[in-house]
Formats: structure tokens, C-alpha cells, sequence
């Protein structure tokens, strides 16, 4: 039957093809044994995941773009020990289930750690693939679900602040100012969600009352209709968990409906984007931030200055533009994993328990000191608060 | 307590007419070609990242309204030659799914030129909010409805007035007899999607200064859009234009006074409504006119 | 006939195989999610191409299945294999209870009806609070286990989902040549001639609507059983979009359509994701999407038909133009 042979072969094409195209893209299966016997000068393979497009892109861009000049950076001066690294980036898209399988190619070209994700649902996904791959990851995202509970992340680390940091921050700003009627206006995301239960967690028993709880989406166009719930409550104080633009937008909103309180932001909107698309309406915001960017006004005994002044050369001398703290989340996440190399080889269990031994390590983010409890390693003295004058960061503290 | 609601109304209405205007572009093009341009948000924001472009060198803001307009015309006509053309006769799924796969193309394009940040736009007239009754009113929001009232005007004027006008009402109503007539179809389907290229860029100029601009957010306004087409019925652009109003302030007044985190959860609800019990959309049963 | 398809089961049962000499996790896990995703499109498959009806909310059930997993493992520690069938039965319930009511919509309507549905659940996923997690999720679900025997490879679960794929491959085909099957291809061709001929159209739409979701469900517990974490953003109008274009892309009204269409899908991303960095160093997704997005609309226009109507291996009896068996049957 002629029909059937040239429709079988139709058929046939286009699976082997697919199957084909799959196994390229697993590239060569490397074994444990073929990693652990880099000698000489072989490169140490690490392996990227970050959300360069997609919803999460303002955080994954920087990252990448930090990255890629550090590794510049390290190579140029001979790398770890004579070892150039070899960094694979690999985009998510901002979608968990493209990050599950990335993290699964690059472990199996044989990466010896991720640095990944740049949010913490694409985090989150990849945890299980490398606890039971046994790779170490360092995530820049903010959830502490992604180091907790310790007993099941032995393999995972992050290097972004928790919520419980920054929140601490500002409820010492309160008290000082006996502010304890509060309004706190969220994104409905993850972020904002995990805001939310950090600030309820803080405030009990502490004397403060949130009169009013507002949510609005990353895509709204338009807060007016929470804030005048706002209005109405009574509140002395506006607390806001969001990143740009909608964080921008609820700014310019809050100065239209004529809210005379003061406006407390969260380190989500730590860069130069949110006061230009405030238009003017961000003087006067107060944030909790990492020290990055006020790093010319900290006093010059700060142990993180020199580290600071020295990124923000290298990244506005490379990008003509000043960095921000997820690039900063990037640049510890990188620092901390070459630290590690460099006492551990190229061992993933070595460099885990490296990693799990770092101590007084100044980075970009704050000082970490990490414990087999805490795989975060930063405490409220890694931020400041910084108020907007003029469109600039102020240091107030 | 009633400050609040005549602020609530005010954001309804600065919504309403981001969402009226885009409405009315989808509807046009669906009453003219009967195609669903889902890549019509796409149009919207490229143009408005092309104003961005434009107005960072220096040109003045009708300049850069006018050129915006004109490139996305010509990315619209390029667009449907390229592709909706090629397709002709195929079902109206898959046409819908090659508006799709256009979307998607041209959302990663906004995303290759202009990058991931987000861009501001210059109202077009200077000067905060107005109070009025102690609420604000965003004035942007007055151009915004001004260009919509301009549109139906045109739209008016170009069907019941123009020769070209009636040439296309009558393909509309009834394509066999149009094509014995001589009537070109092809030349309307690329005229219909010339003129959403350029409705949409100038929407996309008009509502820049109040939702700031990324080049992702074509598709959630795409959706809303869509909703209120819905709303309003998809027969008829004034239809499309009252169901954008609608949703605005239907979103307003639930996020205000229920919960913002429902308030897309209401606008679905009364979706579904209005499509089990009056699928003509709540405008539609008035006007049969399509056009 | 019976010939022709059964070639094609054992054309798949080798290819098969193969991921099992190479032993490659990252293979395992990306026909995992093929499989997933073949199952659901599967569903759709019947839904849009033989009963005729679109639906862009079908995220919402792959969605309600994985949370139904999630939540009654994590919150009410059923046993997993138990919590696995309810993923698959409560979206079941769920699209028998609207399914009555939407499906007398047409076309368009029916896409938007179906697009809202799958907004609200979404919203709903988001919104759930302590019972779904909120925006960030749940994490920490069991390994789906029978008895003692643990489901925690990659491997493993491999597989189990193709082996769940097959024997759903198998009923299909069974189904398409039965009474059943062929009064769904009328349906699809001409609902007034299909209802004169005495068929019930609005129990079978029904059926066909019950089924889909219960296989999207099912899928849907599989995967939270397989990431053991889940979240509302996998769900959203954009997965369901993607598994139109699957059934489409692959080719409807066709059996081997809805296998196609989502490997097709998958590895395509998964192969410009590999190549584009290595053309273009540090290049993020933009150049995948533009070329997703043309390849998409190139197929729409010279293949609108779908991409197993290459091979043209397996015709369903009732297409628009008759083969010519039927043709020679008289």
C-alpha cells in the first residue's frame, strides 16, 4: 500500500524530528563523576535562571545585566584560581513551568549551582528539582518560604532582604513618631501578599492598628477608589507594598485626592524609575531601602561603602546607568557563590556547605551571616531608611 | 460620603474612556472585516511607545500624534497584506488565532526596541487634576473623550455621508451583492485595518499620560476592551463606546465600595450575565445598525 | 483503519523508549509536561474539533484540578491517590453545572463565556486566601504515592503519564468509532441536521464539556503532584490560550492532532530557548517570542489545517470533503 509507506514517513519525520530537537536541547547528560574531576584550567560551569521578559523583566534585566559584567569582570582578572567561569543565562519568561525545565538543563550540563529565580513563584517552582538534585541554588527573590522551613532547603539560599526586615524598619519609624493608626494599600501579587502577612504579623500586640487593608492589581491604571476609602478611615499614615509602575501611579493618585498623611513605600520601588513616573508627586515618600542607593551619603566606616561605590562605578561605567537592588540581589548571589568556589572546587556538596558557612560576607544587599537556620544571613541593620527630596534619595536615620 | 462617590465616578469615567476608545477600534474593524483583531492592544501600544520615541527627540506633542498615528496606519495596512490577506477563506478561528500569533509577534517586537522599563507621556495640556465638588477629574481624561467623540463623529459622517462610506456599509450587509457590484473586498479589509492601526495608535497617545507605558500592557487592555465591546454589544461602535463607560465605572464603584480584588471578578460576572441573558449586549436590542 | 492507528500506537510506544536509554532528566521532565499537556488538549480536542465548540477558560480547569490536589493533600491530608481522582471529578461537576447553561451560546459567545469563567477562577485562585495560598501559593505537596510505591523521579512520572496518555489514546479512538463519536462529527458539521436526525445535542455538548474538564483536572492534579508546588499564575487566559493553539496547531478533529500540537508547542520553546543565547549572548526572550508569534501565523496560513494532516495518517471518517472510503461505500 504505497499511501500507507509515504504516510508513515510524514508521520515519522515529524516525530523523530520532535524527539531529535528535545535531545540537542539536553545537550550531552553530564554525570556527577564528570564534574567532580575538573582539573587544570576547565571552566566552572554555573547556570543562570532569571525572568528577563514577562511580567517579572524589571527584576530579571538587572540581574542579567550585573552578571553578565561580573563574569566579565572575574574572567578579565583570570577567574577563580586559573578556572574562567562559564555562565549560562537562561530566560523563564516569568513562567514557573519554564523554569522548572531550565533549571533541569542546566543541571544537566552539569552547572554546579544556580543563581535563580528573580521572583519568588518562578523560585519557588525549581525548589524540589534541586533538593533532589542535590545543586545548590541561590535565589534573588524577597518570600521567605523560599528558605523555610530549613529542614526541607538544604539546598536553597537567597540573597534579597526578607519583608520581616524592612517591615521592622518602618514599624521603629512609627513608634517614633507615634503614628499607630495605619492604612496599608498592597499589590495583589505574591510580593504584596507576603507584605501584607509580614506587616499583620509586626503589628500585633505592638499597639498599632491597620484602620484600612486596600488591594489593586500591577495593572491598574487608576487608585483614586481605595485612597478614598483611605480618606475616610481615619489613618495617619499610608503604608504601600508595590513595585513601579503601579507604585508610581498610586503616588500621583495620593496627591490628587489631597491625602495630607504621610506616604511610606517598601523597597520595591528602590530605583530611579519610580520618582520619574511619580512626576514630581514622590517628595516625601519615605522607604525602607539597602544601602545601595544612598551609598554616597553612608558614613565612610560603613564595612559595605567601598563594595557599594565600586559597583555602582563598574555598572554605570558599563550600562551608562546607575544600578538598583535587584541588580544588587545578582551581585551578592554571584559574590557569595564565588567565595564559596573558591574554598570548595567544583564539588556542589563542597560549595553548599560553604555557602551555608559564610560569615561577615559584605555585599551589595548587607553584611550575611549564614547559619544552617537561616539561609538568608540579613538582619535589619542591612537597611536605612531614605526619604525622596527632590527627586532624589535622602538618607534619613 | 458623597465626595467619595462622585470621586469614585470621576475614576470611572477617566477608566471608561481608556477602555471606550479601544472598544471602539475592535468593533470597527469586526463589523467591517467580521474578523476579531485581538492584536488590536498591540496597535495601541506601539504607538504610544513610538509618541515616547519621538517625543524624546525634541518634537512637539501634535507632531508626534500625527507621525504615531501614521506609522501604526502603515503597520496595520502592512500587516493585513502580509498576512490576513494571504489567509483569505480560511475559518474564523483560525483567523483569530494568526491576530493571536500577530500579538504575539508584536509584543515581543515592543519588547526587543523598547526593552522592559516604563515610559511616561506628557499630558496634552499642563495642569494637575480638577477639583470640581472636591473630587478629581484627571483632565487627560476630557482629551481622551473628546478624541472618542471625534471618532464617532468621523465614523458617522464617513458612512452615512461618503460615497466610500456606503461602498463599505454595503459590503458589510451583504458581501455577495457588493462583489457583483465591483466592490473590492480585499481594499476594505485593508482599509478597515489601515484605520485600527491608526485609531489605535491614537488611542494608544491618549491614554499614555495616565496609565504610563510598557510593552506588555496591550494585552490586559486588549481583554478590557473586549469586555466592554461585549458589554455594549458588538454590533455597534456606540454600543462599544457606552460598554467601555460602563465597565469603567462598574470597576470604579466595586473596588471603592466592595473590594478592589474582586472588582474584575464583578466585571466578569455581569460579562456572563449580559452573554446568558441578553447577548445582545445591553445597547444592541436599541440599535440593530451595525455600523 | 484499525490497522493504520494501531501502526501509529506502536510508533509511539517505540519512540517511547528512547527517553529511557537516555536516562536524561531534563527529557523526562519536558515529556512530562508534554504529556500534560497532550491530556488536556486531548480534551479540548473533542470539545473543539468533533463537538464544534471553542473554549478559552480551559486553564481554569487544569487549574481547579491541581488546587483540588494541593488543598486537599496539604489542608486535609487525604491520601494522595484519593485527592488525584477528586482533581479530576470536581472540575468534572464544576462543567456539568455551567456547562448546561453556556454551551446554548454560539461561537463567539461562547468564547467569551468561557474566557470569563476562566478570569474568575483565576481571581479565585488569587483571592482564596488561606485556602488557596493567595498569589504566592502552596508548597510543600506530597509525592503522589499507591500504596507504598513513591512517584518521586522524574522518571517515575514520566512513565506514569504517558502510560495515562496511552490508555487515554486508546479510549479515544474507541470513542471516535462509535455511535457516540459520530454523532459528535455531526454535531460539529451541522447541529440542526445532526438534531433532526433524532441526536441529542445538548446532552452530548455536555458530555463532551464534562469530559474535557475532567481530563484538564486530571492533568492538573498530575502536575501538583509533579512541581509539589502550585500557584495561580500557571492558570491564567494565557495558558488557555496556548492550549487552543495546541489543539489547533496540531490539527483539529484529528487523532493524532493534540500529541502534536503540544510537543510541537513545547519544544519549540525549549529549542529556541537553547539556540537563541548561543546566536545572541545574553538575549532574553524577545527573540523567542517574535519567532513563536511568526511561526504561529505562517502555520495559520499555509497549514490552517494543522500539522498532522501532513502525514494525513489517520482520517476521521467524517471530514468536510468524504475520503474516498466513504465515497466508495456509496
Amino acid at each position: 500500500m504505497k499511501k500507507t509507506t509515504t504516510v508513515l514517513k510524514g508521520k515519522l519525520w515529524i516525530a523523530l524530528l520532535l524527539v531529535l530537537s528535545l535531545m540537542i536541547s539536553a545537550c550531552s547528560p553530564t554525570k556527577e563523576a564528570e564534574v567532580k574531576s575538573a582539573t587544570g584550567n576547565e571552566p566552572y560551569k554555573i547556570g543562570a535562571v532569571l525572568d528577563i521578559s514577562g511580567n517579572s523583566s524589571s527584576l530579571g534585566v538587572p540581574e542579567r545585566d550585573t552578571l553578565l559584567m561580573m563574569v566579565e569582570k572575574l574572567n578579565a582578572s583570570g577567574g577563580i584560581k586559573g578556572h574562567p567561569i562559564d555562565l549560562t543565562i537562561m530566560d523563564n519568561k516569568s513562567d514557573e513551568t519554564e523554569g522548572v525545565l531550565a533549571v533541569k538543563t542546566l543541571i544537566e550540563k552539569g552547572t554546579l549551582a544556580i543563581l535563580g529565580a528573580s521572583s519568588s513563584g518562578t523560585s519557588m517552582a525549581m525548589i524540589k528539582t534541586v533538593q533532589s538534585e542535590k545543586v545548590p541554588m541561590i535565589s534573588m527573590a524577597a518570600a521567605s518560604s523560599i528558605v523555610e522551613p530549613t529542614s526541607e532547603r538544604q539546598w536553597v539560599y537567597k540573597t534579597a532582604q526578607s519583608d520581616i526586615v524592612m517591615i521592622s524598619k518602618i514599624i521603629s519609624y512609627l513608634k517614633k513618631n507615634n503614628l499607630n493608626k495605619i492604612a496599608f494599600l498592597y499589590m495583589n501579587n505574591s510580593y504584596g501578599d507576603n507584605g501584607k502577612k509580614a506587616i499583620t504579623a509586626a503589628v500585633k500586640d505592638s499597639g498599632i492598628n491597620i484602620v484600612a487593608e486596600e488591594k489593586f492589581d500591577a495593572n491598574d491604571k487608576d487608585m483614586t477608589p481605595q485612597l478614598t476609602k483611605v480618606k475616610t478611615s481615619g489613618a495617619q499614615v499610608a503604608i504601600v507594598w508595590a513595585i513601579p509602575p503601579s507604585a508610581s501611579i498610586l503616588t500621583k493618585n495620593f496627591k490628587d485626592v489631597g491625602l495630607a498623611i504621610p506616604l511610606i513605600h517598601s523597597h520595591g520601588v528602590g530605583n530611579q524609575k519610580f520618582i520619574e513616573l511619580a512626576q514630581g508627586a514622590a517628595d516625601g515618600v519615605i522607604l525602607p531601602i539597602g544601602k545601595l542607593s544612598v551609598a554616597r551619603q553612608i558614613p565612610d566606616n560603613d564595612p559595605q561603602k567601598k563594595v557599594l561605590e565600586s559597583y555602582i562605578a563598574d555598572y554605570s561605567k558599563k550600562y551608562n546607568a546607575e544600578p538598583n537592588s535587584f541588580g544588587g540581589y545578582a551581585w551578592d548571589a554571584f559574590n557569595l557563590l564565588v567565595n564559596a568556589l573558591e574554598k570548595a572546587g567544583p564539588d556542589r556538596v563542597a560549595i553548599r556547605d560553604e555557602l551555608e558557612k559564610t560569615q561577615g560576607f559584605v555585599g551589595i544587599s548587607g553584611v550575611f551571616n549564614m547559619t544552617s537556620q537561616d539561609h538568608n544571613g540579613l538582619k535589619e541593620d542591612s537597611a536605612v531608611l531614605v526619604q525622596v527630596e527632590q527627586g532624589k534619595w535622602k538618607l534619613i536615620e | 460620603m458623597g465626595e467619595q462617590l462622585l470621586q469614585l465616578l470621576f475614576t470611572g469615567l477617566t477608566l471608561g474612556s481608556i477602555y471606550s476608545i479601544i472598544a471602539l477600534t475592535l468593533v470597527t474593524t469586526f463589523n467591517v472585516t467580521g474578523i476579531l483583531n485581538l492584536a488590536q492592544g498591540e496597535f495601541v501600544v506601539i504607538g504610544a511607545l513610538l509618541a515616547v520615541s519621538l517625543q524624546g527627540t525634541g518634537m512637539p506633542m501634535i507632531a508626534v500624534f500625527i507621525v504615531s498615528v501614521i506609522l501604526v496606519a502603515i503597520l496595520g495596512g502592512l500587516l493585513e497584506r502580509l498576512t490576513i490577506n494571504r489567509a483569505r477563506g480560511a475559518s474564523s478561528l483560525s483567523m483569530l488565532i494568526i491576530t493571536i500569533g500577530l500579538s504575539i509577534s508584536l509584543r515581543g517586537l515592543a519588547l526587543l526596541i523598547w526593552g522592559t522599563d516604563t515610559y511616561s507621556l506628557p499630558a496634552f495640556s499642563k495642569g494637575g487634576s480638577l477639583l470640581m465638588g472636591g473630587a478629581a477629574l484627571n483632565p487627560q481624561s476630557i482629551w481622551i473623550f473628546a478624541l472618542v467623540a471625534v471618532t464617532l463623529a468621523g465614523l458617522y459622517g464617513f458612512f452615512e455621508h461618503t460615497f466610500w462610506g456606503k461602498v463599505v456599509k454595503a459590503s458589510v450587509y451583504n458581501q455577495t451583492g457588493a462583489r457583483l457590484q465591483g466592490i473590492n473586498l480585499n481594499t476594505i479589509s485593508f482599509l478597515a485595518f489601515v484605520a485600527a492601526g491608526g485609531l489605535g495608535a491614537a488611542a494608544g497617545v491618549s491614554i499614555g499620560p495616565i496609565t504610563m507605558v510598557t510593552y506588555d500592557m496591550g494585552f490586559m487592555l486588549g481583554v478590557k476592551g473586549f469586555v466592554a465591546a461585549a458589554i455594549g454589544g458588538l454590533s455597534n461602535v456606540g454600543g462599544a463606546v457606552i460598554g467601555g463607560i460602563l465597565l469603567g465605572i462598574l470597576e470604579s464603584f466595586s473596588s471603592g465600595l466592595i473590594s478592589s480584588g474582586l472588582k474584575d471578578a464583578i466585571s466578569m460576572i455581569i460579562l456572563l450575565g449580559v452573554l446568558l441573558f441578553r447577548p445582545q449586549g445591553i445597547i444592541g436590542a436599541i440599535r440593530e445598525r451595525k455600523i | 483503519m484499525n490497522l493504520k492507528s494501531h501502526k501509529g500506537l506502536i510508533l509511539l510506544l517505540l519512540l517511547l523508549i528512547i527517553p529511557l536509554m537516555v536516562e536524561s532528566n531534563y527529557l523526562y521532565g519536558t515529556l512530562v509536561i508534554i504529556g500534560l499537556y497532550a491530556i488536556i488538549v486531548q480534551g479540548l480536542g473533542i470539545l473543539m474539533g468533533y463537538a464544534g465548540q471553542v473554549s478559552f477558560g480551559h486553564a481554569a480547569f487544569f487549574g481547579l484540578g491541581g488546587y483540588t490536589a494541593a488543598i486537599l493533600t496539604t489542608r486535609f491530608h487525604w491520601p494522595t491517590l484519593l485527592a488525584l481522582l477528586a482533581s479530576a471529578i470536581l472540575p468534572g461537576i464544576i462543567a456539568g453545572l455551567i456547562g448546561r447553561q453556556t454551551l446554548k451560546l454560539r461561537e463567539l459567545y461562547l468564547a467569551l463565556a468561557t474566557l470569563s469563567f476562566g478570569i474568575l477562577v483565576h481571581i479565585f485562585f488569587n483571592e482564596g486566601g488561606e485556602l488557596t495560598g493567595g498569589p504566592s501559593g502552596m508548597s510543600g505537596i506530597p509525592n503522589l504515592s499507591i500504596g507504598s510505591f513513591e512517584f518521586d523521579s522524574d522518571q517515575k512520572f514520566y512513565i506514569l503519564v504517558w502510560f495515562i496518555l496511552l490508555m487515554l489514546l486508546i479510549g479515544i479512538y474507541n470513542l471516535v468509532h462509535s455511535r457516540t463519536g459520530r454523532a459528535l462529527c455531526s454535531i460539529r458539521e451541522s447541529e440542526y441536521a445532526a438534531e433532526n436526525a433524532g441526536i441529542d445535542c445538548a446532552r452530548l455538548k455536555l458530555q463532551a464539556f464534562i469530559f474535557s474538564a475532567l481530563l484538564a483536572g486530571l492533568a492538573g492534579g498530575l502536575y501538583a503532584f509533579y512541581v509539589t508546588f502550585i500557584s495561580p499564575s500557571p492558570f491564567s487566559f494565557h495558558t488557555s490560550v496556548q492550549f487552543v493553539l495546541m489543539a489547533v496547531i496540531g490539527g483539529l478533529g484529528t487523532f493524532w492532532g493534540p500529541v502534536i500540537g503540544a510537543a510541537v508547542v513545547v519544544a519549540l520553546n525549549e529549542l529556541l530557548r537553547e539556540i537563541v543565547p548561543l546566536l545572541i549572548p545574553g538575549a532574553g526572550g524577545e527573540y523567542q517570542i517574535i519567532i513563536y508569534g511568526v511561526i504561529l501565523v505562517g502555520l495559520m496560513i499555509f497549514q490552517p489545517k494543522g500539522l498532522s494532516s501532513i502525514g494525513q495518517f489517520f482520517r476521521l471518517p467524517l471530514k468536510k470533503e468524504p475520503t474516498t472510503e466513504v465515497k466508495n461505500r456509496g
